[in-house]
């Protein structure tokens, strides 16, 4: 049994979680503070990918990424690289979809914190990224922790937009959901059956930490 | 010396703070919901007041007319929160060093040694902060505090989320270290007994309007009159 497609999925959704950890923590920081209006509109942005289907964002995707588009035209003609149709290409697709789950955990996490420990560290004279660091992203890390998680299972799941952007290419794009499809449609079902119990058996074992990570509700001081 | 006065636009009213503190501790009593809390983040640069001017011993911290609106960071101003807002994933000794980072790191540690004796909290040092008792947690802040060198103290309901009893007990020993202090400072309280026995001066706070200081005495007298009044109304 050739393992590609896991090893290509488990490297697609831990590059994805990794950028979508940083980009949500960001998001969700900065729209806690901005102007009312500004935050209903791009939460709403923000949210967009949980509940689109997963083939209208790889179609956006496309129409910014592929070589006839601006985007990858421009990276085509200036660096010779194809943005489409790479083992990397689902990492744009997957990092989409999932980013709502990152940002809203932490978004949640973060409406949490008791502002009154970043005022008193600023009477205190301590710097604000001190402030953040070492006092908001300690205090709100259960629910930031979690949220990388869930989005890192749910990236290792994600197939309509990986399979539109990056394709199914044997021992290059495929990934465990594509296999799994494509096995279907050939009639392997011996194979596709593998492949779906080693599927439910990663995805059992994340969420089973992330009801771990959740499970001790912490007590503030 | 704090001097503030300041207007701020709030939902229900507009706080108009005018306020001077002299030696000793300056109560800002009033209702909940009067405004004193947020009279007191106001001065410490928590919020932005819309107009008006704060000094503290001659320095401006904030002039809207001169756009000038110092950092929390910079006003030099010890903030005792209601619920002291210790950082809970910090220990005793680590809150306490947050307080020393004005100090040279090779500095802090023995300062902190310093401040925990001082404040009766040896053996806690590795406490976290949710497993400490209540007036421990108001030692740890105080000690936070002094270890930042305020020039003013301001003392939100510091009695607030502790018992009865323990209050008491705890009066006399924050009066001393209020003149230990030997800044000014600024109580804000709506309970009538603790800024008895707190207060040098007493300004009211009625529906967000401050009133002229007058004497802890003074401050007495009218309570007890309003004291008689009532038993009176009630012999009737």
């Amino acid at each position: 049994m050739d393992l590609y497609p896991l090893f290509n999925s488990l490297r697609i959704a831990a590059i994805s979680a990794v950028i979508v950890f940083f980009i949500g923590i960001a998001a969700a920081y900065y729209i806690a503070k901005a102007p009312r209006l500004i935050k209903g509109i791009l939460d709403v942005i923000f949210t967009l990918p949980l509940v689109l289907p997963p083939t209208v964002v790889g179609y956006l995707l496309l129409l910014l990424l592929s070589p006839k588009r601006p985007v990858g035209e421009f990276f085509l003609e200036n660096y010779g690289i194809r943005l489409t149709m790479q083992w990397w290409s689902a990492v744009f697709a997957v990092s989409v979809v999932v980013f709502p789950l990152m940002y809203r955990t932490a978004r949640g996490a973060f409406e949490r914190f008791d502002e009154d420990l970043a005022s008193a560290g600023r009477t205190l004279g301590l710097s604000n990224s001190y402030i953040f660091w070492r006092i908001r992203i300690p205090y709100c890390k259960q629910g930031i922790i979690a949220g990388a998680v869930l989005s890192f299972a749910r990236a290792l799941g994600e197939y309509g937009a990986t399979s539109m952007i990056a394709g199914y290419t044997p021992g290059k794009t495929a990934t465990v959901s594509t296999a799994v499809y494509q096995l279907w449609r050939t009639g392997n079902d011996e194979l596709a059956i593998k492949w779906v119990l080693i599927n439910i058996a990663i995805s059992a074992v994340v969420l089973l930490i992330v009801n771990l990570l959740e499970k001790p509700k912490r007590r503030c001081a | 010396m704090l001097y503030a006065d300041f207007e701020k636009r709030l939902d229900r009213f507009m706080l108009k703070v005018d306020i001077e503190t002299k030696d000793g501790i300056t109560a800002l009593f009033g209702a909940s919901g009067a405004g004193k809390s947020m009279s007191l983040k106001c001065i410490a640069g928590i919020e932005k007041p819309d107009k008006g001017v704060i000094q503290l011993n001659g320095r401006v911290l904030f002039d809207s007319e001169n756009r000038i609106n110092l950092s929390p960071q910079k006003r030099h101003i010890g903030y005792l929160f209601q619920d002291y807002a210790l950082f809970p994933d910090m220990d005793v000794e680590q809150n306490i060093i947050a307080g020393l980072h004005h100090l040279p790191k090779s500095e802090r540690k023995s300062k902190a040694k310093e401040l925990i004796e001082r404040f009766k909290l040896t053996g806690l040092e590795r406490s976290r902060p949710s497993t400490l008792s209540g007036g421990e947690k108001q030692r740890v802040a105080l000690a936070r505090i002094f270890a930042s060198q305020p020039e003013v103290i301001l003392l939100d309901e510091p009695f607030a989320s502790l018992d009865t009893l323990l209050k008491y007990e705890l009066i006399p020993y924050i009066k001393d270290v209020i003149s230990e202090f030997g800044g000014d400072t600024v109580l804000v309280s709506h309970d009538v007994s603790e800024v008895l026995s707190m207060s040098d001066r007493v300004i009211q706070l009625i529906n967000g309007q401050a009133r002229d200081a007058i004497s802890a005495d003074e401050f007495s007298m009218i309570i007890n009159k309003l004291h008689d009044k009532s038993v009176l109304n009630q012999g009737n």
